[in-house]
């Protein structure tokens, strides 16, 4: 279900982000102008290539990025309203874990090897205030069984390197539900996993999005994966968000020339040619975009304008926004 | 066709991690590869996949079968006759950063399997250093640098350039593509392709995406927990996957429903429940048995032995009770 505009306020507003990192060759700005709407129970795709900037704007929102060396040149973000760049650290230590959640790529170095996994969630539990003692171990006891980690007594007492990639991330879920949060962000959790895991993992992302009515941001580099779980996706391209649709409309109808290569350059099942398309080139290190569209060197569509003027990002349709000064029809 | 290499009843065995009991990495293997051809190998991790490529270089040792490669008996070779077959066999990596000697010019890199096997002199080592850039579509100006100053597609050409140094008739590729964004992975995947082409190559590529072997071979291996659960011809295979694991990877592409629809019908399987089975405790049986939408109290108990898949191409086989 796709909520509709204005229907709700939204849950998470990312207005202008811009977000820097100072490098020896002085400061860069890795993300700029990022805008993002997640209306309550709505699941928002993020997909960029490396160094797109998809994870800095995720990290900003849990306020998790070393600063120095990062900086938050502009822009806020309102989550239910309240702008969590103006929170002290301790408020925002009470939002991160508790109402809003989060899921890594790799769950083997966020979760700590020295503690089994029911002491692991039951932290998560008493440091929010929620429960403590026999009480967290069975709410822990719950939350394994809904995250589909069984037998939970066995699993509570396990480490997590007793368990597969697949249940370990399984297993960071339920810290990241421990406390009911209204949002999950999950930057990447399938690209460590094998594909027969990966669809698992996606479904339970999908089934438990729908159960606890939460919200999802969801990063990823596979525009398939966000097919599966989103009802939104933005393309992120050189630190900047270049187009934004729901994922039938993205797929069926991109109107962004970068959106349109990153599609067909991906081989297809069932689609055998000899040569795949290819965009031209690779991103532009941070820095060295230039004061016009970073894509300009690599797009078959570039004219002299988009050399000098970044294009804005607006809409293109009723529910389709893309940045560029000649998109495709 | 002439076969490049053959393969029957490959073994490869590790000591598990208690010490006692054995792993059997590689389990029977067989396959043969044509010359010009690509016989691409598909599975999850831990199916024995980059085990079978490293036990046919001989860079882990088999121990039992055969591996014949361009008419010779690879596992009967000494240490100097293996060293020189190697010439003509030679494997890229997935992280080329880590295959990569940081502390070595781009130029060194390319240059040294000559200086080892003691090939021409300084300026024709430096004549074909240049060459072997140009193949992969790097300047010659990248000689004179080091890894670091590429990025991670520049990086896998120029560990596509180091294989072919030696003129090799086989390249192994171990997931070459798997750590690059997609659309630089076209760019290597075009690559290799226009190399087939122009040097007349054959490839044993490793891959866990289905599609990119789609794309590439001609020959598909399916590996499940050290065996080959189904094999034939790629047409073959992807019109008709025949076992259920093969049939479960196929379900399990992100997106494949939305794919399927646009292109063409497949029969496809569930996504399988549970994880892949801890190699050191095969399930008896079928290994894919516990995982298994279809499993009958047989395949429990007996493995079953290679079948043709009916109405397909006559060298399409499935290891599977319901045929």
């Amino acid at each position: 279900m796709i909520p509709k505009e204005g229907a709700a306020a939204p849950l998470l507003s990312i207005e202008d982000l811009a977000v820097s990192f100072g490098t020896e060759g002085g400061r860069v700005r890795v993300v700029e102008n990022v805008g993002l709407r997640i209306l309550p129970g709505q699941a928002l795709g993020l997909v960029g290539e490396s160094g797109s900037g998809k994870s800095v704007t995720a990290m900003s929102v849990m306020r998790l990025l070393p600063s120095p060396p990062s900086r938050v040149e502009s822009g806020r973000i309102l989550f239910r309203g309240q702008d969590l760049l103006q929170l002290s650290a301790g408020a925002m230590r009470a939002v991160r874990g508790d109402r809003i959640g989060m899921i890594f790529q790799e769950p083997m170095t966020s979760l700590n090897p020295t503690f089994t996994v029911g002491f692991q969630i039951a932290e998560a539990l008493a440091l929010h205030g929620k429960v403590r003692g026999a009480a967290a171990r069975e709410r822990a006891a719950a939350l394994l069984e809904r995250v589909g980690v069984g037998p939970p007594a066995r699993r509570l007492r396990q480490y997590p390197h007793e368990l597969s990639g697949g249940l370990r991330q399984r297993v960071m879920m339920a810290i990241a539900l421990a406390c009911d949060p209204d949002l999950l962000i999950a930057d990447e959790p399938t690209t460590a996993l094998d594909v027969t895991i990966q669809a698992q993992i996606l479904e339970l992302i999908a089934r438990l999005r729908a159960e606890l009515a939460m919200s999802v941001l969801l990063i990823t580099h596979d525009l398939g994966v966000v097919a599966e779980v989103c009802d939104l996706v933005a393309v992120m391209y050189a630190g900047r968000i270049v187009e934004q649709a729901p994922p039938a409309l993205l797929f069926a109808a991109p109107r962004h020339p970068y959106t349109l290569g990153l599609m067909k350059s991906a081989p297809k099942l069932g689609e055998r040619v000899k040569l795949l398309p290819t965009i031209p080139g690779m991103v532009p290190p941070p820095g060295r975009r230039g004061s016009g569209c970073a894509f300009v060197g690599r797009c078959f569509r570039a004219s002299a304008r988009c050399a000098v003027e970044v294009p804005p990002f607006e809409p293109v349709g009723p529910t389709h926004e893309a940045a560029c000064w000649n998109p495709l029809q | 066709m002439t076969p490049l290499l053959e393969v029957r009843g490959l073994e490869t065995h590790f000591r598990a991690r208690d010490g006692l009991g054995i792993v059997r990495a590689v389990n029977g293997v067989s396959f043969t590869l044509n010359a010009g051809a690509t016989v691409g190998i598909v599975g999850e991790s831990g199916c024995g996949k980059s085990t079978l490529a490293r036990s046919i270089l001989r860079l882990v040792e088999p121990v039992s079968g055969e591996i014949v490669f361009d008419g010779e008996d690879v596992r009967a070779l000494n240490a100097k006759r293996l060293s020189a077959l190697r010439r003509h066999m030679q494997i890229v990596f997935q992280d080329p950063y880590a295959s990569l000697d940081p502390r070595q010019s781009v130029g060194g890199i390319l240059a040294e399997p000559l200086e080892i096997h003691r090939i021409g002199d300084r300026a024709s080592r430096r004549a074909r250093v240049l060459e072997l850039l140009g193949l992969v579509g790097l300047d010659a100006e990248a000689a004179n640098k080091f890894p670091h100053e590429f990025s991670g597609g520049q990086r896998q050409r120029i560990g596509i350039a180091r294989a072919l140094a030696l003129s090799p008739k086989l390249i192994v590729a171990d997931e070459p593509v798997s750590a690059l964004d997609v659309s630089i992975q076209s760019q290597i995947l075009n690559l290799l392709v226009g190399l087939r082409e122009r040097l007349g190559l054959s490839y044993l590529f490793i891959s866990h995406d289905l599609a990119v072997v789609e794309h590439i071979s001609d020959w598909v291996l399916v590996m499940y927990l050290g065996r080959i659960v189904e094999s034939g011809p790629v047409e073959a295979i992807y019109a008709r996957p025949s076992h259920p694991y093969t049939q479960a990877l196929i379900a399990a592409i992100p997106q494949s429903a939305l794919r399927r629809e646009a292109n063409r019908s497949v029969p496809t399987g569930d996504v399988p429940e549970g994880d892949v089975p801890d190699p050191e405790n095969p399930p008896s049986g079928c290994p894919f048995h516990p995982r298994c939408p279809k499993a009958m109290a047989r395949c429990t108990t007996e493995f079953p032995e290679e079948r043709p898949v009916a109405g397909s191409s006559t060298d399409h086989v499935v290891s599977c009770h319901l045929f």
